[in-house]
């Protein structure tokens, strides 16, 4: 058998979606984004709703998130990103309109919008990625960040009485009537990555169905803001992370 | 002949904005310019011709869903007052640097801080100057008139998306708040979807087929290619100085003085030049229309022809320098102006002229 024995479709297991573009990500190696980013863009093909579809980027780690999916994109500002989603849907709603946030940039500089979004109802899929820390400015506490964890601004450990409580954000819009799923996901093992594209998939076809918000928050590693390896955040993320976000559905409207 | 209506300089901009097929309005309560939130709301517009009108959780928001619906190629505006348009900045900078087209409109109360919620002109500053952070203009109109309120809604809107640039009408709480009648258009239709997707290959409609997707952002963290951006900005900025200045001239012709005033304070200098004509003073009124680009030429211009100016503005003095820079220290040119939400009367802003200029 020679290689091009081989190289035919019938044989194809695995390939890039075409809803990502051929653009090298700069998320470091380890990171959870790149999974997170294929996995809505697999959901975008399966449906088939590439043109169809708007993204909205924010400002943090997956800023430049605009390079890497292949559908219209927006760069909102800082933690704004649920306001564009909104106009756009409100205005486009025909299209498929989703945001992809980062902690800082959902739960804390964008709370009010991420807040009154969800209350509104708006018609839309929000992705947040939860991984306790500011990756992008050099691993700063994040209003996620976990009591005793430290960060390069809480070098001794996040002291609860002066730094204040992580946020569960999540666990809060779930309390509005706006919000029509709400999920609390993971993708470091290929069982939960499988689990949290059934979530995605989810949080899009709702869209269909003009049911709201529908929230699906992905709890992450930052291998390089915990300064540890890959393998070893991963661990950490399981050992700390999830007893605090712990995994599975927390709203899901009939 | 157009149909006549007696309104509010507030009212005719959310009228207008209905019936110049404006898709999408997003804004926050705020003295003195609620009424346009009040008055889109009760003529919902909706069943009209498909314009959305939200009411936001905060002028950052307002700004934000602009810039979404702009991004997508549609017409989208915001309105507020002082405090809020400066809540608004960064949004506009970031606006500014994506390069979409949109309408912001100011109507101006007095500050700094929360200030009063009395007419004032002293976000002129705010306004010509940048206001966010970065190289950025606002294209800005300045009406004097409730008519003119609705007539620079289209206007704006025409130079924002020739330039894809924001656009910014800065009125005052004089203007927002007095009613005068108001010649109003027929429903022009909302641009359809189709259309936008033909015309502005910039806006996010959907990716083609054929075609890479769009991205709409500020970012680009090479600096070389940012400086490029700005250098295409600026080229931009270069052509709408040279063919955009709107202004007009009232009793120039034989002027020896004249005053320099926008908004509200060119209608007050206009009785001035009545009071003062019947003194025997020979003064005119060169009235900027657009405060950026500014009306630079004509001002140096009218300088080797009269005698002194008076910038009259309801602010500490703030286009007074952009009048001093126009006319190169070849007359004298002098600022008055009250402050604070206090409107000066003809009376006073004729003294003025008579011993800051005349006399002084």
């Amino acid at each position: 058998m020679n290689r091009e024995d081989i190289i035919k479709p019938e044989n194809l297991v695995y390939r890039r979606t075409p809803v990502l573009t051929e653009n090298i990500m700069h998320y470091c190696p380890g990171c959870g984004h790149g999974t997170a980013h294929r996995l809505v863009a697999e959901v975008i093909e399966e449906m088939g709703i590439q043109e169809k579809t708007i993204g909205i980027a924010p400002v943090g780690c997956s800023v430049l998130a605009y390079n890497y999916f292949e559908v219209d994109m927006q760069e909102a500002a800082h933690g704004r990103a649920p306001a564009l989603a909104t106009a756009v849907k409100r205005l486009k709603p025909d299209f498929f309109v989703f945001s992809y946030q980062g902690d800082g940039d959902l739960a804390a500089i964008g709370t009010g919008e991420t807040i009154h979004a969800c209350n509104r109802g708006e018609n839309i899929t929000m992705i947040f990625i939860n991984n306790g820390i500011y990756g992008m400015t050099g691993g700063q506490m994040a209003p996620t960040t976990l009591e005793d964890m430290k960060t390069s601004t809480s070098p001794y450990g996040r002291e609860v009485q002066s730094m204040g409580n992580p946020l569960k954000i999540t666990e809060l819009l779930a309390q509005l009537p706006g919000t029509c799923y709400v999920t609390r996901q993971a993708v470091y093992t290929p069982a939960l990555v499988r689990k949290c594209k059934r979530a995605i998939r989810q949080a899009f076809e709702n869209q269909k169905e003009n049911k709201g918000v529908s929230f699906v928050e992905i709890v992450s590693n930052c291998n390089s803001g915990w300064k540890m390896t890959p393998t070893a955040s991963n661990q950490w993320l399981e050992d700390n992370m999830l007893p605090f976000y712990p995994l599975g559905d927390i709203k899901v409207s009939k | 002949m157009k149909e006549l209506r007696l309104m509010k300089g507030n009212e005719a901009i959310a009228e207008a904005a209905i019936r110049y097929g404006v898709d999408g309005y997003f804004g926050y309560p705020i003295t003195p310019q609620s009424e346009i939130l009040e008055h889109l709301m009760a003529e919902e517009p909706y069943k009209k011709t498909g314009m959305v009108v939200l009411q936001a959780e905060s002028e950052v928001a307002s700004i934000n869903m602009v810039y979404g619906g702009a991004a997508c190629g549609k017409r989208a505006m915001t309105t507020s007052s002082s405090p809020g348009i400066s809540l608004m900045q960064e949004g506009l900078s970031y606006i500014a640097g994506a390069e979409l087209p949109c309408l912001v409109v100011n109507v101006v109360r007095g500050g700094p801080g929360l200030g009063t919620i009395q007419p004032s002109q002293a976000d002129y500053f705010q306004t010509t100057k940048g206001g966010g952070h970065g190289d950025y203009r606002l294209i800005t109109l300045a009406p004097a008139s409730v008519q003119e309120m609705y007539d620079f809604v289209a206007l704006a809107f025409e130079l924002a998306f020739k330039y894809r640039n924001p656009a910014m009408i800065l009125s005052d709480g004089v203007i927002g708040q007095v009613m005068e009648k108001v010649q109003i258009d027929d429903y022009k239709p909302r641009w359809t979807d189709e259309y936008i997707k033909k015309s502005f290959p910039w806006a996010t409609t959907g990716k083609n087929p054929n075609t890479p997707h769009v991205i709409v952002t500020s970012l680009e963290l090479d600096s070389s290619k940012q400086e490029q951006v700005n250098i295409r900005i600026q080229k931009k900025y270069r052509e709408c100085e040279a063919k955009e200045v709107r202004y007009e001239l009232i009793n120039c012709e034989d002027a020896e003085y004249l005053f320099v005033a926008y908004g509200s304070s060119a209608r007050i200098c206009q009785k001035a030049i009545q009071l003062g004509r019947e003194k025997g003073i020979k003064v005119g009124l060169v009235r900027p229309i657009t405060l950026w680009p500014f009306p630079s030429k004509i001002l140096n211009e009218m300088a080797d022809k009269v005698k002194g100016m008076l910038s009259v503005e309801m602010s500490a003095g703030q286009m007074v320098e952009d009048v001093l820079l126009a006319t190169k220290h070849k007359i004298k040119v002098e600022h008055y102006g009250r402050f604070g939400g206090i409107i000066p009367t003809p009376q006073e802003v004729l003294h003025a002229l008579e011993t800051k200029i005349i006399g002084g």
